[in-house]
């Protein structure tokens, strides 16, 4: 069991609000998975040049000078480090290769997270509400967030397998499920050039439907290719530059809700997830269907 | 009318609001104190999607869920008539032995999974698994049904008002289905049968009791064709 929570705000009035509505959906999602969690929050979006990566280190008082210094040193270029305890975000005009290669070569020890002009992803083990508080998800503001509480079944219980997953700029996917086929999909992606950080399911399928994207699919094509790559049970809540998606396999046994009014779209695994949400009582609510797309576009 | 009488009339209710209150409390109170109080009626105020709201009644009381319910509402219910002003969340009246629960809403899935008795109609749709290994249960859908709907059902009816997922009533034993509507296909060993006039009266009967304003002319019967009740060794695992 996992639960899986997403919001995008039509209503720009309440993008500064979209930590504070969120986190109660977080929170309440904690009983089908207190072990860890995390979320993707889509902010204003860079410049065309620049990129963002959330960087997590293996321990809270973590020092990040000196990984500040080397990068700086080595790429020649200015960089902006915003440190949160264990999680950092670099803001430069490095491209996405170029930086995870030599962070993976020189720091090994530190993870990058994710890549993009949008996206900062926080995630960690503990319960979700201590989790919420440590990273001060509340402020967080944005058009879009995505969000995950685990109850592990396929991999290890580390923070680096929590949810959310990327690949790619810009994408994640959080998932409530098992994916039986994770290594056939993973030997197929490998001998493209694509390169694995977990031996985590779910790992697998963000990565296959980003690699569709980039080879021309839409996201509703690639979704739809997954129908027949994807073995297994989920539901999954994928997030992009300007879009959220919300897909269920054929059987459809893991749950979602959605709640669309004029200001928003939530989905949870459950009702008690939106019940806080302003005007919910009286938002469209709906039970997405097995194999059909649901795309919201900011 | 006397003091009395007024004091007798407002203890004869009781509101229960899970802002306040938990759903333990609420339930302890139906399993525990509820007999001998005299209390015929139930209000239970902001639900808010929390699960095992009204589990395991074992008295004849009428209950009033006022929002959305979540996962097993009303489930083993006997006797209790409980009605949700809402959406329900997965297995609501799962294994209820008596009595009736009435959504206004739609079901997620599993409505009324393994039912042994008693009525559970649901006025919007019904999700996946609607009426899983039924038991004697009958479920009354004022909407449409998910897939794999009577999935192994044994006993009682499943009527449904508009249209039916894939494999309906597949490993079907003795249950019978109603289908107003559409049924996308049906599940293995499931065949369509003609209509008696016993059919009818049973759909007339069960449409009565939901409030629905169909006629039982309109319906199609869905039954076992048993053809899985034994073992067929040429068969050679496929059905």
């Amino acid at each position: 069991m996992c639960g899986i929570v997403g919001l995008l705000v039509k209503n720009p009035a309440m993008r500064g609000r979209l930590g504070e509505l969120m986190v109660p959906m977080l929170e309440e999602m904690a009983s089908r998975g207190p072990e860890s969690a995390g979320l993707a929050v889509f902010t204003d979006r860079l410049p065309e040049t620049d990129r963002k990566y959330s960087l997590y280190a293996p321990a809270w008082d973590y020092d990040w000078a000196p990984f500040e210094a080397d990068f700086i040193k080595r790429f020649g270029t200015e960089a902006q480090m915003a440190v949160k305890g264990n999680h950092a975000v670099l803001t430069c005009d490095e491209p996405a290769d170029a930086v995870k290669a030599w962070t993976r070569q020189n720091y090994p020890a530190l993870h990058v997270l994710s890549a993009g002009r949008r996206i900062d992803i926080y995630k960690d083990i503990g319960h979700p509400a201590d989790i919420a508080k440590r990273y001060d998800f509340p402020k967080l503001t944005g058009t879009h967030v995505v969000g995950h509480t685990r109850m592990a079944t396929e991999s290890a219980v580390t923070p680096d397998r929590a949810h959310p997953f990327t690949a790619g700029e810009d994408f994640c996917l959080v998932h409530n499920g098992t994916i039986s086929n994770p290594f056939m999909v993973r030997r197929k992606l490998e001998h493209r050039g694509i390169r694995f950080e977990t031996d985590n399911d779910t790992e697998a399928a963000t990565r296959f439907l980003e690699w569709r994207t980039r080879e021309g699919d839409t996201l509703e094509q690639a979704l739809r290719k997954g129908f027949e790559e994807l073995d297994g049970f989920y539901t999954f809540l994928i997030g992009t530059d300007n879009q959220l998606a919300l897909v269920r396999d054929a059987f459809a046994c893991k749950p979602a809700i959605v709640a669309e009014t004029d200001d928003y779209v939530a989905i949870s695994s459950e009702f008690r997830g939106l019940a806080h949400l302003p005007g919910v009582n009286d938002a469209k609510l709906f039970e997405p269907m097995p194999e059909e797309l649901y795309v919201w576009t900011v | 009318m006397d003091s009395l009488a007024i004091e007798k009339r407002t203890t004869m209710d009781k509101t229960f609001d899970l802002a306040k209150a938990s759903v333990r409390e609420l339930n302890q109170f139906l399993h525990h104190d509820l007999a001998g109080s005299g209390i015929k009626h139930i209000d239970v105020l902001n639900p808010n999607g929390s699960h095992s709201i009204a589990v395991g009644v074992n008295h004849a009381v009428d209950i009033d869920i006022r929002g959305q319910g979540g996962y097993y509402v009303g489930g083993m219910n006997k006797f209790a008539n409980i009605t949700v002003h809402g959406n329900v969340g997965w297995g609501v009246a799962e294994n209820m032995m008596s009595g009736s629960v009435r959504v206004k809403g739609f079901a997620s899935e599993s409505a009324g999974a393994t039912g042994h008795g008693g009525t559970l109609i649901i006025e919007g749709d019904a999700s996946l698994r609607c009426g899983i290994s039924m038991k004697g249960i009958d479920i009354v859908v004022g909407g449409r049904v998910g897939n794999y709907s009577a999935f192994m059902a044994q006993a009682g009816r499943l009527v449904i008002c508009g249209d039916a997922g894939d494999a309906l009533g597949d490993s079907l034993y003795e249950a019978v289905i109603y289908v107003r509507g559409k049924i996308k296909s049906l599940g293995a060993d499931a065949q369509q049968e003609p209509m008696t006039a016993a059919d009818h009266a049973a759909v007339a009967e069960l449409l009565k009791r939901a409030g629905f304003p169909y006629d039982p002319t309109e319906f199609k019967r869905v039954a076992s064709a048993r053809s899985l009740y034994h073992w067929n060794a040429d068969a050679n695992q496929e059905y």
